[in-house]
Parts: C-alpha cells; sequence; structure tokens
C-alpha cells in the first residue's frame, strides 16, 4: 500500500492545479451552496438557519411557479424543434453535394455567434414593433405586431433565437452520418426499400447515439439559457414575466433582491431538475438507442 | 435538375439563416433615420460615422472594453491550455490511487449546471476582495476547471501510441520529460481546438462578467454593449449596431481562419 501511495505521488503533483479547483470551486461552493438554501442570507449578514423555509417558499412563489413553466415550454418547444432542423439540414447536405463544407460552415455562424449580447440586442430589433420583421411582412402588406413587448408572443422570439442555432447539433449529425457505411444502405436499396425507409429503418436506428447524445446536451444547455432572456428583457423577464427564464429569476433573486439563500435553492433545485431529465433520457434511451456493437453480440 | 433544387433550397435557407446578421452589417453604414426605412440590405447614403459615434459615445473608449475581454480571453487560454493538460497527461498515462473515482467525478462536472456553485463562488470571491476584478474570470481556467477540454485531452492523449512514452522512459525521462517532450508536442491539435473554444466562449461569456464587473473602465465587451443604450441614453441604433458588429468581428475571423478545426472539434466531442 505505502508503495502504491509513493508511486502515486507524481500524478498527484499533475493533478494539483485540478484537485484545488475541484474542491474549492466546485464540491466547496456546492456544499455551501447548498448550506445557504437552508438560510436566510443576504451577503452582507451570518447566514441564519431557516430549515427548508426556502424550498417551501419556492412553491408558493408565483414568479417561481411562472419561471418554471416558461423554462418547460422553452425546453420543450425549442430543443425538439432545434433537433428536427439539424436532422434535417444535415440529411439533406449528406447526399454528396457540391459545395458542402460552404454549407455547413455558413449554417454554423449563428451557432458561434447566437449566444452573444450582440445578437440578442439585434433580436430585440428584429422582433421590434418597428423592426426588420415587421418591415419585410409589411412589403408583403402584412401589418405586424409587437413581437417582443407582447406577452404571447415574446417567448416565441426566443424560442426562435435557440432554433436559429441549429447548426451546432447539426454539425455532429452530419459527422455521425457520415461514420454509416455506403454498403449497409445500398444493401437495403438492394433489398427494395425506398428512401424513406431507407432513413427510418436504417439511417435512424444507426444514428440514434448521436440523436441521443445531441438531445441529452441540447436539453441541459436550454434549461441554463440566460443571456437572450436578459438582455431582451432588459433583466426583467417581461412582458408579464412571459420571458422569466429560470436563471434569470435566479439572477434576481440573488443579485436583484440579495436573497442568496433563496436563490441558493432555487439553483438545487435546477441541479435536481436537470439530473432527473438526463436519468428519464438515458432510461428512455435505452428503449429506442440503437448500440451496434450490442446487437452483434446478440 | 434534382441537384439544383436541393441548392437553391439550401442556398436560400443559408440567405435567410444569416439575412439578420448582413442586415445588421447595412444597418451599422446608414444614418440612424435610414435603418428602419426599408428592409434591404444596400444602404443609400453609407457612412462610417457609426462606428466613430459609437467607440466613444459610452464615456469610456470601446478600445478598453475590448482589450479588458482579450486580456481575460488570452489569460483564459493560457489556463486551459497549461492546467488541463496537466490533468489530462496523469488521467490518461499515470497510474495512481483513486484514479477511477476521480476521472467519474471529473466527467461528471462537465455535466454539473454551473448555478449549483455560483452562489457560494461569488461569495467567496467577495470575502477575497475578488469582486470587480478580474480574477473570478481567470482564477478557475488556471485550475482546469472546465473539465470539457480536460475529458477532449484524455481522448487525444489515449490515441498517442504508449510506445512513444516506453522509449522516452528508456531515455531517462521521467513523467514530466514524457509529458514535456512526447505528449504535450503532439497533442497541440487537441491543445489549439482547446485554445480556439476557450476563446470563444469566454469572449462572450455574459453571466460571470456581468456579475463580477462593474466599473466603468473594467467592463468587459459584453456587458458594456449591453449597457450601451444606458450609457448613452439615447436611441442611437446605427452606433450600436456598429459596436455589436464590432464585437462580433474576432470570433468570426478566429472562425474563418480556424474553421476544419472548429468544425471537427464539434464533430468530435459527438462522437466517441
Amino acid at each position: 500500500m505505502i508503495a502504491r501511495l509513493r508511486q502515486s505521488v507524481p500524478a498527484y503533483l499533475f493533478l494539483l492545479p485540478w484537485l484545488i479547483g475541484l474542491l474549492g470551486l466546485t464540491i466547496g461552493p456546492m456544499l455551501l451552496s447548498l448550506y445557504y438554501s437552508f438560510t436566510d442570507y443576504a451577503l452582507l449578514n451570518t447566514p441564519e438557519w431557516t430549515g427548508l423555509h426556502n424550498y417551501t417558499t419556492l412553491f408558493q412563489d408565483s414568479r417561481y411557479l411562472q419561471s418554471l413553466k416558461v423554462t418547460f415550454i422553452y425546453v420543450g418547444v425549442s430543443v425538439p424543434l432545434e433537433m428536427a432542423f439539424a436532422l434535417a439540414v444535415a440529411v439533406l447536405l449528406n447526399r454528396g453535394l457540391k459545395g458542402l463544407a460552404v454549407y455547413r460552415a455558413l449554417y454554423y455562424v449563428p451557432s458561434l455567434l447566437g449566444g452573444s449580447v450582440a445578437i440578442a440586442l439585434l433580436w430585440q430589433q428584429i422582433f421590434g414593433s418597428d423592426g426588420l420583421l415587421n418591415d419585410v411582412l409589411g412589403v408583403f402588406g402584412i401589418h405586424g405586431r409587437g413581437w417582443i413587448s407582447e406577452p404571447g408572443t415574446a417567448l416565441w422570439t426566443l424560442i426562435v433565437l435557440r432554433v436559429w442555432q441549429f447548426g451546432a447539433p447539426m454539425v455532429i449529425f452530419l459527422a455521425g452520418l457520415r461514420q454509416i457505411p455506403d454498403e449497409v444502405l445500398e444493401a437495403a436499396e438492394v433489398d427494395g426499400a425506398g428512401r424513406w425507409q431507407r432513413f427510418w429503418r436504417v439511417t435512424l436506428p444507426l444514428l440514434s447515439p448521436v440523436v441521443f447524445f445531441n438531445l441529452v446536451l441540447q436539453i441541459i444547455g436550454a434549461f441554463q439559457a440566460f443571456t437572450p432572456a436578459f438582455v431582451i428583457s432588459g433583466g426583467k423577464g417581461g412582458p408579464s414575466d412571459s420571458t422569466l427564464f429560470y436563471t434569470l429569476y435566479l439572477y434576481q433573486q440573488a443579485f436583484g433582491n440579495f436573497r442568496m439563500g433563496y436563490a441558493a435553492a432555487m439553483a438545487w433545485v435546477l441541479l435536481l431538475i436537470i439530473a432527473v431529465f438526463t436519468g428519464l433520457n438515458f432510461v428512455l434511451g435505452r428503449t429506442w438507442v440503437f448500440y451496434g456493437d450490442e446487437g452483434a453480440r446478440r | 435538375m434534382k441537384r439544383l433544387l436541393a441548392h437553391t433550397g439550401l442556398a436560400a435557407g443559408a440567405l435567410v439563416m444569416l439575412y439578420p446578421l448582413l442586415w445588421m452589417i447595412s444597418a451599422s453604414l446608414r444614418p440612424n433615420t435610414e435603418i428602419f426605412e426599408h428592409p434591404g440590405l444596400i444602404p443609400e447614403r453609407p457612412t462610417l460615422g457609426n462606428y466613430a459615434l459609437g467607440w466613444s459615445s459610452t464615456g469610456t473608449s470601446f478600445g478598453i472594453y475590448l482589450m479588458n475581454s482579450l486580456i481575460i480571453c488570452a489569460a483564459v487560454v493560457i489556463g486551459n491550455v497549461l492546467t488541463c493538460s496537466l490533468t489530462a497527461y496523469a488521467f490518461a498515462r499515470l497510474r495512481f490511487v483513486g484514479r477511477k473515482t476521480l476521472f467519474g467525478l471529473m466527467l461528471a462536472t462537465i455535466m454539473l449546471p454551473g448555478h449549483v456553485t455560483l452562489i457560494a463562488q461569488y461569495s467567496i470571491f467577495r470575502n477575497l476582495n475578488w469582486i470587480d476584478t478580474f480574477w473570478p474570470m481567470i482564477v478557475p481556467s488556471f485550475l482546469a476547471t472546465d473539465a470539457f477540454f480536460v475529458f477532449l485531452m484524455v481522448q487525444f492523449i489515449r490515441s498517442i501510441p504508449v510506445e512513444l512514452d516506453d522509449a522516452a522512459r528508456i531515455d531517462g525521462c521521467g513523467a514530466w520529460g514524457i509529458y514535456r517532450r512526447i505528449i504535450l508536442p503532439l497533442l497541440s491539435p487537441a491543445l489549439v481546438t482547446t485554445a480556439i473554444f476557450s476563446f470563444i466562449w469566454t469572449w462572450n461569456n455574459f453571466f460571470s462578467q456581468l456579475i463580477y464587473l462593474s466599473t466603468r473602465t473594467r467592463l468587459t465587451v459584453p456587458v458594456a454593449l449591453r449597457g450601451f443604450l444606458d450609457a448613452t441614453g439615447s436611441s442611437e441604433w446605427g452606433a450600436l449596431f456598429a459596436m455589436s458588429v464590432v464585437t462580433l468581428v474576432p470570433v468570426v475571423v478566429v472562425f474563418v481562419i480556424f474553421q476544419r478545426r472548429i468544425l471537427a472539434g464539434m464533430a468530435h466531442t459527438g462522437l466517441k
């Protein structure tokens, strides 16, 4: 044992920065946040133990419930749409067209820039009542509305912004599609499978691990979206809290009202929600994700 | 014929996708009165006036914000390349007690939402008197907290033949020598990928810069841009778009230069 420990010394020297980070910036703060979530803490006072009070308050807080609703709609609508676009365009691009690299790069550009403040400000202009969209609609004689200033449509502009960034999952789909051997598809064709059948019965099952990976990643990311809602609503989550994302409400509580304990409780619930969704994905994934080697072993 | 149809469709799709960006560039070159006159792309009276106006209209030169962002990005890039490669080397090549557990922990932190550490980190940094400094953005990168890059490098190192390590060991190299002379040079593609993504993500990272920075001369590009209209107290859309374009240029330049590597890096994270 002593010998093994001695043997481990050089490795731990290499790991030293990471270990300090793990303890000091991840595990430590996680536990500290957990403690804060059971306290009344306003940054300047010493945390005061209040038990489960923050958690029970959460579920009577109508703005919190609203933020949950907004976030679930956002995730539930934008992620499937984004994935569908990514897959459809990837399949279109994968048919050996010339200029694949150019299209791939062009479609990826929105993913590259989409998370920035500049694009969020641009969105504010495009969907404003005097904005670009209404100008374009005006050309066709359609009278637009204030897409961002009306509670019925504001969240949809944010959903469009996310779907607009389908290039990132598309690039991953493309790489996955390239790994599917032509022979398999040709064999299916020889067996009389039409294009549609080949897609549903061959391509999609072989691609399912990549679909799964993208889905998990996009859901985790979408739950944590912040910048567009913050910038477009001027930090408020309006109109009428219709764009009050979970993380935005957390920010307001922590850095607007300095209710750090409450915000910490929100963060822990968010972690739980994301964990449940990721876990659910993995469980449900077993029914539809197809790993080739598994089949071979049977 | 079918091909032509596909090309037309894809090109039209790309145009619709990129139209907002093109329109923003065009709007930045138009006088304020012309911006919302028509949805077209060609400015009737093109001017660079918006750029001159935007550059100084927040009371602090935009050059200062760009410099602040650049300093933070450069530091984060160095930190990530340095410490993530050290960590990845240990996980990929060295034997030690607790390797499996620690590796599992490292993987778990990739998926961890940052909010769950946020409040406590803020209070820790506050106690260190680091609020309104660059340290909260920089220090974590020197402690290899971005596990995504560690994972990327571990995968890459595993593809480097172990025989090279053995040969170096026979020549008298220790773990440090192998890391320095064998692994690091061969790892350079993954290091470049790490550097590129560190730069882009840090450049666009709004949240932590928003909560940690407040003095005007210490602001970074995203925070300054978001407060632009408040700071100028007007609706200078043209100037706002001009500065928006300025903030996007570095990312676009990096993308154009390293396009292949970025797209390959994206694809790699999805497979294996």
